[in-house]
C-alpha cells in the first residue's frame, strides 16, 4: 500500500469488497443528487422582494409580453441549498490537486477577490465620465506598466477579453502593420503543438495556416522554418515555452530570420508563469504576445471564464493596438484615449475589440497579485513552478514514457505518452483512475504531437508533500494500466458520475430542458 | 511569498533528487542572454495583504461609486440591484476556482449550471436554443454576423442605425479583415428608428439585419416586419438585447421572427465592473445549432443511466477543428453565466415581471419629470427602463456639471458619437429599481440648476 501514498498523512482504508447498499433518496449522504430548476421551481415562486410601484400606463410601443415565458423561480433558501449542492459536483483548485497541463491551475488568493469588490471598482459604470473614475483607469494604467515591465515590451493593449480574444488582438495588429506599409501577406506558420486557438484565430483573420514541423527532441525546426520564410509569410504564432513543456532555445534566432523575411514573430504567452521575472519575451524579439491574467496571474477560472487576455506589443506593432487605452498625464491625472479622443495620437490603430474598457475585475485582482509577490516573489513564482514540474517529470519518467526527458529540463510543465500500457489501455483510463484518487487529471490528447498524450503542470501552489502523494497515486494507477486491471476501464468509481456518454449527447443533442411531454413530442 | 508552500530545505531536496544543483540547472535551455540576473530593477518587491488592500483602497476611493450617488447612466451596462446570495454562491471555491468542465465525472456542478443557463436565455430570448455564454454583448454581436455569413454564404451584413455604436465598432474592426460589407448608419433624435431603411436596403446577397432591442435611444419597435422583409430574400434577422430585464416586460425576439438573439447578461447578477467582466448572451433556431460559436453543455448518460451532462458538438470548435473552426473562442464568461443564471431563478418568471414593471414604471415617471425642465424635450415615444432627452446644448458639459453637483446623469451621445453636430445635444437616461423618486427630483433640479 505505501506506493498509494508515501509521505504525509494516509487515509484509512476501509473493509473491502462491501456491496454498498441503495437509498432512498440516491443520495449517498454528503453526495447529494439535485434535479434541475425546471423540475423543483415554479413561474410563480420568487426569492426576491419586488419594489412597490405604482402602476402606470406603459410606454412599451404595444409590445407587452403575454405569454407564459417558462422561468421557474426558487425562494432564496431553497436557491441556495440548489447551488451549494451543484458546486459539491465540482472539482476545483481550492479541493485538491488540479495539473491541467497549459491551463496553469494555481490558488486564487481570496485578497484578489476582495479588492475587487470595493465599490469604487465593482460598482462604477465604463462611460461615467473620466474625472469620476480616476481609481480605476489607475488600476489600469499600473497593471499596464507592471505588464510592460515584466516583458521588455514596448506598449500593451488591455482591452482583449480572454487568450483567444488577445491571439486576435495581435494577429489583427501584425495584419494592420502589413496593409499600412502596402504589404499584402497571406500565411501565418504555426508549429503542430500549437494550441487549437492559434490556427483558428489566424484563420479568422483571413490569413491561411500552414504547419511548421518539430524536431524529434520537441522544438520548432529551425531550418524548416527558415526555407518556408519569403514573401507571402506575414508572420509565425509561437507558444514559447512550447506545450511539450520545453523552452524554444532558437527564440532569438527564429524572430531574427522572420523579421529578416519581413514577417512578424507573434507568441502565444499560455506558459508565461514559466518564465515571469527570469526572461523577457521583448529580448527575444517577439512583436506581440497575449498574457493570460487567469494562468499566470492567479485570477479564478470560474468553471470556464472569465478570463482576460492584454497583448504587449512591439515597437513596430503598438501604433496599431485597439482602442480605447489610458494615458497618464504629467501632473498624475488619467485619462482614457477612445474614438473621440484619439485624434492625431493614434491614427492607426485597428479599431475596437470589444465594447468597453476590458476586464477590469480580473486587472484589480491580477494586480493585486502581482504587488504581493514583486519583483522577487514573480521570479519566485516561475522558479517553483519548473522545480514542481522538473521533480514530477524526474519521478515518473521510470514509470511512465516520457518521449521528451531526453531533450533536457522541462519548464512548467511535463509531457508523457500512452506507449507501454497494456493492450486497450489508454490515457483516458489514467484520466479516469485519478478522479477515483481525487484527483484532477492532466491535460489529455494534447500537444497532437505525442500519442495520447499527458501534460502535467503542477504550478508553483503545490507543496512538495501533495507532488508526492500525486506521483505515487500516478505510480498506482499507471502500474493498474500496464498490468491490464479492468477495474480502470470502468473508472471513475467513486465520482458523482460514471463514465458519461459523449457520442449520445453530439448524436441526439439535448441543449434546452423541455417538460417531459413536450420532449416526448419532439422525438 | 506567501502563496508560495515551498520551504529551502523542500527545493533542496527536490533539486537532489531531479540531479541538478540549482535552479539555474533547469534554465539551461534560455539562452544566457536573455536571462535576467536577479529581480527586475525598478519595480517594487512582494508586499503584504495590508499594504496591498490599503493601496486598493487609496484608488478606489478616487473613484465615484454608482450607489453612492444618484445614478442614472445605461447604453449597454445597467445598475440593478444583485441579491447578496448571488455573489456568496460564485464565491463558492468549487465554482470560483474550477475550470472549463471538461472532465464531466467531477464537474457536473458547472455542467448542469450551464444546462440550466442555456434553457433560461432561450426561453427569455424566445429561442430554441442558447449556449454556454460568450466574452460580452459586443463579441457576441460580431460573432452572430460572423455565423449568419457562414449560413448564407453571402456578406452584405446591414446594420440599424439604433444599434450600440460600440458594438458597431467591433463589428466594423472585423469586418475589415473577414471580408464582411457592413451598411451603417447614425441614429437621428427622432422618435422614429431607420427600419424604413432596413426595409430598403434587404436584398438578394443580404446575409443579415442587426437590430438592437430596445436600441441604443431607448426605443422599442416591432421586428416582425424586419424578420419577413429578410426571410424573403432569404436572410437572417439578428436581434441585439442590451437590457434583458426589458423582456420581463416586451415581446422576446424570437417570438416575432429573429433567426439569432445575442445580448448582454450584465445586468443580472453580474454589476457594472468599468465594463467587464460581462457575458455575452447567445441563442438562435435548432436548426441553425451547428454553426454556433462557443461552448455547448447537452444532456446525456452516465455508464449507470443516471442523467449528466457534458460539453457537446465540440467538432465546431478550435480544439478539434483547428482553422475550420466556428470560432476562435476558448474560454468564455463561465462565472458571469452562473451570476445570470442564480438571479434568474431568485427572480424566477414572477420576479422579472415585477422587476421590469418597477423599472418601467420609474422610467416613465423620471421622464415625465425631465421633460418639464424648461428647454428639456423628450425625444421617445416607446422606451423600457431608457429613453432619450434633447437639452436645449450641448450635452457633455451638462454631464460633467451634473458631476460636480454629484449626480450621474446619463450619457450623452456626444461621448458615443464624437463630432456628429446632430447629436451633441443628445442625453440617454436609464432609470432602474435603484432610483428612488428623491434620487429623480434631485436630478431634475441640478439639471434645472444647470441649464438655467
Amino acid at each position: 500500500m505505501s506506493a498509494l501514498n508515501q509521505s504525509g498523512w494516509k487515509p484509512e482504508m476501509g473493509p473491502s469488497g462491501d456491496a454498498k447498499p441503495a437509498t432512498f433518496t440516491g443520495n449517498r449522504a454528503l453526495m447529494l443528487e439535485e434535479a434541475l430548476i425546471f423540475e423543483i421551481g415554479t413561474t410563480d415562486t420568487t426569492g426576491v422582494d419586488l419594489p412597490e410601484v405604482g402602476t402606470v400606463a406603459t410606454r412599451l410601443g404595444g409590445l407587452e409580453r403575454h405569454r407564459t415565458i417558462g422561468l421557474p423561480g426558487l425562494s432564496e433558501p431553497e436557491a441556495v441549498r440548489h447551488y451549494t449542492r451543484l458546486s459539491r459536483q465540482n472539482y476545483a483548485i481550492d479541493l485538491g490537486f488540479f495539473p491541467l497541463g497549459s491551463c496553469t491551475m494555481k490558488h486564487n488568493p481570496r485578497l484578489n477577490e476582495k479588492v475587487a469588490r470595493m465599490a469604487g471598482f465593482a460598482d462604477v459604470h465604463p462611460l461615467q465620465p473620466v474625472e469620476t473614475v480616476q481609481g480605476a483607469l489607475a488600476v489600469i494604467n499600473e497593471l499596464a506598466v507592471w505588464l510592460i515591465e515584466l516583458t521588455g515590451m514596448h506598449g500593451v493593449a488591455m482591452t482583449p477579453k480572454a487568450g483567444a480574444h488577445g491571439e486576435l488582438c495581435g494577429i489583427l495588429a501584425i495584419k494592420a502593420a502589413l496593409e499600412a506599409r502596402g504589404d499584402p501577406r497571406s500565411v501565418i506558420l504555426v508549429p503542430e503543438s500549437a494550441h487549437g486557438t492559434n490556427p483558428a484565430t489566424a484563420a479568422f483573420a483571413g490569413f491561411s495556416v500552414e504547419n511548421i514541423p518539430a524536431t524529434s527532441e520537441g522544438r520548432v525546426d529551425l531550418d524548416a522554418l527558415k526555407a518556408r520564410l519569403g514573401p507571402d509569410v506575414a508572420g509565425v504564432m509561437i507558444t514559447n515555452p512550447n506545450t511539450c513543456g520545453l523552452f524554444e532555445r532558437d527564440m532569438k534566432a527564429i524572430s531574427d530570420a522572420v523579421h529578416a523575411a519581413g514577417g512578424y514573430v507573434y507568441c502565444d504567452g499560455a506558459n508565461f508563469n514559466a518564465i515571469v521575472g527570469r526572461v523577457r519575451p521583448g529580448d527575444l524579439g517577439i512583436d506581440a504576445m497575449h498574457i493570460n491574467l487567469h494562468k499566470t496571474f492567479s485570477t479564478p477560472h470560474g468553471g470556464g471564464g472569465p478570463g482576460s487576455g492584454p497583448v504587449v506589443l512591439s515597437e513596430a506593432l503598438s501604433p496599431y493596438g485597439p482602442l480605447p487605452f489610458t494615458e497618464r498625464h504629467a501632473d498624475g491625472r488619467y485619462s482614457l484615449v477612445e474614438e473621440e479622443t484619439v485624434g492625431e495620437r493614434h491614427p492607426h490603430s485597428f479599431g475596437r475589440m470589444t465594447a468597453f474598457h476590458g476586464q477590469m475585475g480580473m486587472f484589480t485582482r491580477a494586480l493585486s497579485y502581482i504587488m504581493s509577490h514583486g519583483a522577487d516573489g514573480l521570479r519566485q513564482v516561475a522558479e517553483d513552478a519548473v522545480l514542481n514540474a522538473n521533480y514530477i517529470l524526474r519521478s515518473l519518467e521510470g514509470t511512465m514514457d516520457a518521449p521528451f526527458a531526453h531533450s533536457g529540463p522541462c519548464m512548467h510543465e511535463a509531457l508523457f505518452s500512452d506507449n507501454g500500457l497494456a493492450e486497450g489501455f489508454t490515457t483516458l483510463d489514467i484520466a479516469k483512475g485519478l478522479i477515483d484518487e481525487g484527483y484532477h487529471p492532466m491535460t489529455v490528447y494534447f500537444p497532437l504531437v505525442v500519442h495520447g498524450a499527458m501534460l502535467i503542470e503542477p504550478t508553483e501552489t503545490e507543496s512538495k508533500a501533495t507532488l508526492d502523494q500525486f506521483i505515487g497515486a500516478m505510480r498506482s494507477v499507471v502500474q493498474r494500466a500496464k498490468a491490464g486491471d479492468p477495474s480502470l476501464k470502468s473508472a471513475p468509481h467513486h465520482a458523482p458520475r460514471r463514465r458519461l456518454d459523449e457520442t449520445l449527447a453530439a448524436r441526439k443533442p439535448l441543449l434546452v430542458w423541455r417538460e417531459p411531454e413536450e420532449a416526448v413530442a419532439a422525438e | 511569498m506567501r502563496y508560495l508552500p515551498l520551504t529551502t530545505p523542500d527545493r533542496h531536496a527536490m533539486l537532489a533528487a531531479i540531479g541538478a544543483k540549482s535552479i539555474d540547472d533547469l534554465f539551461v535551455d534560455v539562452p544566457a542572454e536573455a536571462q535576467l540576473a536577479g529581480p527586475i530593477a525598478g519595480l517594487p518587491n512582494h508586499a503584504s495583504e495590508m499594504v496591498v488592500e490599503r493601496h486598493f483602497s487609496d484608488l478606489a476611493r478616487r473613484n465615484m461609486a454608482a450607489s453612492h450617488h444618484p445614478f442614472f447612466l445605461g447604453c449597454g451596462a445597467y445598475k440593478h440591484h444583485v441579491p447578496a446570495s448571488v455573489d456568496h454562491i460564485i464565491q463558492r471555491g468549487e465554482f470560483l476556482t474550477a475550470y472549463t468542465p471538461y472532465q464531466p465525472e467531477i464537474a457536473q456542478g458547472t455542467l448542469q449550471m450551464l444546462f440550466e443557463f442555456q434553457t433560461q436565455v432561450a426561453r427569455l430570448f424566445g429561442c430554441d436554443v442558447a449556449n454556454a455564454s460568450m466574452y460580452d454583448g459586443s463579441t457576441a454581436c460580431w460573432e452572430a454576423i460572423g455565423m449568419a455569413g457562414r449560413i448564407t454564404k453571402r456578406k452584405k451584413a446591414i446594420l440599424s442605425s439604433g444599434l450600440h455604436p460600440h458594438y458597431v465598432s467591433v463589428a466594423r474592426t472585423m469586418a475589415k479583415y473577414t471580408g464582411d460589407h457592413l451598411d451603417t448608419a447614425l441614429p437621428s433624435l427622432s422618435a422614429t428608428t431607420d427600419s424604413a431603411r432596413l426595409l430598403d436596403a434587404i436584398d438578394g446577397e443580404t446575409s443579415c439585419v442587426v437590430v438592437q432591442y430596445p436600441d441604443i435611444l431607448g426605443r422599442i419597435e416591432d421586428l416582425s416586419a424586419i424578420a419577413a422583409k429578410a426571410h424573403e430574400h432569404g436572410a437572417l434577422l439578428i436581434a441585439v438585447v442590451t437590457e434583458p430585464v426589458a423582456l420581463g416586460a416586451i415581446r422576446a425576439p424570437g417570438e416575432m421572427g429573429a433567426d439569432i438573439v445575442v445580448g448582454e447578461g450584465q445586468s443580472l447578477g453580474v454589476g457594472l465592473q468599468f465594463g467587464g467582466p460581462y457575458v455575452g448572451l447567445f441563442a438562435c433556431k435548432e436548426k441553425f445549432v451547428r454553426q454556433m460559436p462557443g461552448r455547448l453543455c447537452g444532456e446525456t448518460v452516465d455508464a449507470e443511466g443516471k442523467r449528466g451532462f457534458v460539453l457537446t458538438l465540440s467538432t465546431r470548435e478550435q480544439h478539434i477543428r483547428r482553422e475550420k473552426a466556428t470560432s476562435n473562442i476558448c474560454t468564455n464568461s463561465g462565472l458571469c453565466a452562473l451570476a445570470f443564471s442564480i438571479h434568474m431563478t431568485l427572480l424566477g418568471e414572477k420576479g422579472l415581471r415585477g422587476l421590469a414593471q418597477a423599472n418601467h414604471a420609474l422610467a416613465v415617471q423620471a421622464a415625465d419629470r425631465l421633460a418639464r425642465v424648461p428647454g428639456v424635450e423628450l425625444v421617445n415615444d416607446s422606451f423600457f427602463n431608457e429613453f432619450t432627452l434633447r437639452l436645449p446644448r450641448e450635452a457633455r458639459p451638462v454631464v460633467r456639471a451634473l458631476a460636480d453637483k454629484k449626480v450621474l446623469g446619463g450619457v450623452s451621445l456626444g461621448r458615443l458619437y464624437p463630432n456628429v453636430s446632430e447629436l451633441e445635444k443628445g442625453l440617454v437616461v436609464a432609470v432602474t429599481e435603484t432610483a428612488s423618486v428623491e434620487d429623480i427630483e434631485t436630478f431634475a433640479t441640478a439639471l434645472q440648476e444647470i441649464l438655467s
